[in-house]
């Protein structure tokens, strides 16, 4: 059974339409590459899967819950979790806490238990916290930890991200654009890097990517957006091979 | 240091302070009693302010509104029969709030409550909305409250306002309150919902995307928020024994939100420090609108004059100071004795 | 009600709401630009009603010349603030000019009590504006009817200079997106400053007939009409200047026809702008004519 079902969403905006008639399943342990030119409707997508654009049509459907127009926390609770294009970090909070943030989902105690420092409360607390430490730990940001979110170098930046974006427990991972930025061995380590946290926490991953190296060499299944629409879908060899991708975005973007 | 030393520090610095109270209550003479206990109120008003726009995001100007709100309830509980009786000459207050009567503490937590039922009331529609509308509603709220308050003569007496509400407000009330409201907030701040509030400050979008019902989380905040500012009130009404409905308007909201600026948003210590600075300076300021003898020139006071210096410095530190005294940082012990500059907090 | 006592009040009520839809139009146009809610802007009312009032009573001024001289002043006052509270913080948080355009709101204000006195003054009314006009058995004041004339002169007069000069395009240009505005050789700051001196200037022709309308002059008069003109902006759809001016007639014909039909309301009446401010923001946040806009994420 497919775990995230999406079905003919169309987003419009008064007039426009960002993304029309736009279908998706995505398997357990799958990663999925979605591409496109620029402004072909990519983050859209991404924006009315995890709730943030309501779809003026179709639905949307994970783990055999509806959540077609659910807002954005409740979808994260859920499972899905997901990484920004312009990276989104709570810039003056330290790394560390970055992380406990998407712990706060699951924190049990109320806010009185939680100020009070009842003992339901620091046991809590003290889980999340090693759980966090661990995760950084894992993803070598451990001698961040007490940074300043903003001041960390680009890369961890976009690592921390990630982080964060697990530490919500997600079953669904979708990466907007993670390798932007990157030169072609930060873009390899990446590669492994996802590889890596989909075996680790049992993901399913669905990406925006521009640099095709990684798109190519990481996905099993490509789906191509131009102008809102669907144009193909296939595996990496099948999209390299489709004249109409090649007419709409390979002429297009010469650094693929 | 380490951290049960800082504690104990804390505790022995707070323990000072109320002894120093304690012999000021006694020796000190009734004004600059008066100037303490406002310093106090400042301090639990301006971190009322700083919950919300320091460290939620939240931009709200609503604090002298809920100030009203908890100066009434708590100078209706706390009046006697015969009092109320005399000040309502007018429209004859209504019976039920006539035999009311409450000890000072359960009136301020009364004050407290009805506060945060009219800042629910007011948050939840208002806090479905991003950006600077609730600046606005919130500061028409303000004014509104005066206009109502005016008009409800058998609740509020109207514009002839309430004289005679009994001065329990002493040192260690005012002082008391504003060591719990430190105190409950730092613990507050320092646990995973302050994380949750700054973090709604800090990208609404992301927070949201972490999982945070920033609807929930932002009304949490707003309600603490007119809770504190009740119970500000409260203790106001109770110190100046006489309140009227304008008194609480956006003059008022605007003053506490210059404390909240140059202390910094989003530190508890720099709102302390500010508001316990700007308190004295405001008493001080008070020389300027009196008459002054120079010895060989002789200045007519200047009326108003105070709070022109006043506004002027809210675009001074606007402009200048964006940061405030503290930034987002707290004081520290360590930063006292010079280990390292001011990381998280620790008083 | 009979149909004149109705008549009447409508007639009142156009005459308020033109007044708010004048000043509406300068936090509209504000905000479209640099999305920034103008505190100051009911205070600019202040001062141009001030200003008429000490070019008559101080340099002998004939009116018309005191009134000219004030709208004149007024928009430069407004030009001011601009360069000197906002423009500096154009880059920094949106809170920091929100909290700068607040202190300066509350400095005109204080200053306004220092040096005009915090007394109330009589604001001086020509004959003309008093006249008595009867319309079968509705008599009403000149000046309820000269008001609505001039204000909606001015709004057609601005809509024309909005939609067919090249400032006006510029300055629509700047309100869909400020930095492509710039990278297409508009002159930002120019436009910026042009916007606050038009609004400022609409604000005042506002002013000096809200002064001839309620004839009792205080530093803190702008406050209230400052407050619903922003709501009126809002109503209406902010940014919208349209929408503003529709803003500005409903929240006055609103307010006038609550208190005619439910009179014990009375003391209520400038609550009323917020109950509507609340309701729009509950059910189209985006106001009457405002369009949806999609907050990029």
């Amino acid at each position: 059974m497919n775990l995230l079902e999406v079905k003919n969403i169309t987003v419009k905006f008064g007039g426009l339409t960002a993304v029309s008639d736009f279908s998706l399943s995505l398997k357990k342990g799958e990663i999925v590459g979605l591409i496109g030119p620029n402004g072909a409707g990519k983050t859209t997508a991404f924006n009315a899967i995890t709730g943030i654009y309501k779809p003026t049509s179709g639905g949307i459907n994970f783990g055999g819950k509806d959540i077609t127009r659910m807002q954005p926390d409740k979808i994260t609770k859920l499972g899905i979790a997901r990484t920004f294009q312009n990276i989104r970090l709570f810039s003056n909070l330290s790394v560390l806490e970055n992380v406990l943030v998407a712990h706060h989902l699951r924190l049990k105690s109320s806010f009185a238990a939680a100020m009070l420092r009842l003992p339901g409360y620091l046991r809590e607390e003290r889980a999340m916290r090693k759980e966090a430490e661990e995760l950084l730990g894992g993803l070598a940001l451990s001698r961040f930890m007490d940074e300043k979110a903003g001041s960390l170098p680009y890369g961890q930046q976009r690592r921390l991200e990630i982080a964060r974006a697990l530490a919500t427990h997600p079953k669904i991972l979708l990466l907007d654009e993670p390798a932007a930025g990157m030169n072609p061995k930060e873009s390899h380590e990446l590669m492994e890097f996802i590889e890596e946290i989909r075996d680790k926490f049992d993901l399913s991953i669905f990406m925006i990517e521009h640099h095709m190296q990684v798109v190519m060499g990481i996905c099993e299944r490509i789906l191509v957006l131009d102008h809102g629409v669907t144009i193909a879908e296939g595996s990496p060899e099948d999209i390299q091979g489709n004249q109409k991708v090649i007419e709409a975005y390979l002429g297009v973007e010469t650094d693929a | 240091m380490k951290s049960t030393a800082k504690i104990l520090l804390s505790i022995a610095a707070i323990l000072l302070f109320f002894v120093f109270l304690y012999w000021a209550q006694k020796n000190l003479d009734p004004y600059k009693v008066r100037i303490l206990n406002l310093c106090a109120i400042n301090i639990i008003l301006t971190l009322s302010l700083n919950l919300t726009n320091g460290f939620t995001g939240l931009f709200s100007l609503g604090t002298a509104g809920f100030m009203a709100v908890g100066a009434y309830v708590s100078a209706l509980l706390t009046m006697p029969y015969d009092i109320k009786t005399m000040n309502f000459f007018m429209v004859p207050i209504n019976p039920v709030l006539a035999e009311l009567h409450a000890p000072f503490i359960a009136a301020l937590i009364l004050a407290g409550i009805v506060s945060t039922v009219v800042g629910f009331l007011i948050g939840a529609p208002v806090l479905k909305l991003k950006g600077d509308y609730l600046a606005i509603a919130t500061l028409g709220f303000g004014e509104i409250i005066s206009v109502v308050f005016t008009n409800t003569q058998t609740i509020t007496n109207g514009a002839l306002g309430l004289k005679g509400i009994p001065q329990y407000t002493i040192l260690y009330w005012s002082w008391g309150t504003a060591v719990i409201v430190i105190i409950g907030l730092m613990m507050l701040l320092n646990s995973s919902y302050g994380r949750a509030f700054k973090a709604i400050r800090e990208d609404e979008t992301a927070a949201q995307a972490m999982g945070i019902n920033l609807f929930y989380h932002k009304l949490l905040s707003f309600s603490i928020s007119a809770f504190i500012a009740g119970i500000g009130g409260a203790l106001l009404g109770n110190l100046i024994s006489t309140i009227d409905p304008t008194m609480f308007r956006f003059s008022l909201t605007y003053q506490i939100l210059l404390m909240v600026v140059l202390g910094g948003m989003g530190s508890i210590t720099g709102s302390v420090i500010s508001a316990s600075i700007m308190t004295v300076i405001m008493e001080l300021l008070r020389a300027v609108e009196s008459p002054m003898n120079l010895g060989f020139i002789s200045l007519p006071g200047i009326p108003g004059m105070r709070m022109v210096v006043f506004s002027a410095l809210l675009i001074a530190v606007a402009l200048f100071m964006r940061r405030g005294i503290m930034g987002e940082k707290e004081f520290s012990w360590d930063m006292l004795f010079g280990k390292g500059a001011g990381r998280r907090e620790s008083a | 009600m009979t149909f004149e006592l109705f008549l009447q009040h409508f007639i009142n009520g156009i005459s308020l709401g033109s007044l708010y839809a004048l000043i509406a139009i300068g936090y509209t146009m504000v905000y479209g630009i640099v999305r920034l809610i103008n505190f100051a802007h009911g205070d600019i009312i202040m001062l141009a009603a001030y200003f008429v009032f000490f070019g008559v009573g101080l340099f002998h001024m004939p009116w018309w010349l005191a009134a000219l001289f004030s709208i004149v002043l007024t928009a430069l006052v407004g030009m001011g603030i601009e360069k000197a509270a906002y423009k500096p913080l154009r880059d920094a948080p949106r809170i920091s000019i929100l909290i700068s355009a607040i202190g300066v709101s509350f400095f005109l204000e204080n200053f306004g009590i220092v040096v005009f006195g915090g007394r109330p003054q009589a604001f001086y009314s020509p004959e003309v504006f008093q006249r008595v006009i009867k319309l079968g058995n509705v008599s009403i004041i000149s000046l309820g009817i000269i008001i609505p004339i001039i204000a909606i002169t001015l709004l057609l007069g601005l809509v024309y200079v909005v939609n067919n000069t090249r400032t006006g395009m510029a300055m629509r240009a700047c309100s869909k997106d400020i930095d492509t505005a710039k990278l297409m050789g508009i002159d930002v700051d120019r436009i910026i400053s042009l916007t606050f001196g038009l609004g400022s200037a609409l604000a005042a022709v506002g002013g000096i007939m809200w002064g001839l309308k309620y004839p009792q002059l205080h530093p803190l008069i702008g406050i209230m009409p400052g407050l619903k003109c922003f709501i009126a902006a809002v109503v209406g759809g902010i940014g919208n200047i349209p929408g503003a001016m529709l803003g500005g007639f409903i929240l006055g014909l609103g307010e006038i026809l609550l208190v005619a039909f439910l009179p014990g309301l009375s003391g209520y009446r400038d609550a009323f702008a917020f109950v509507i401010l609340i309701l729009i923001l509950l059910f189209r946040p985006t106001g009457i004519l405002g369009e949806k806009v999609a907050e990029k994420v």
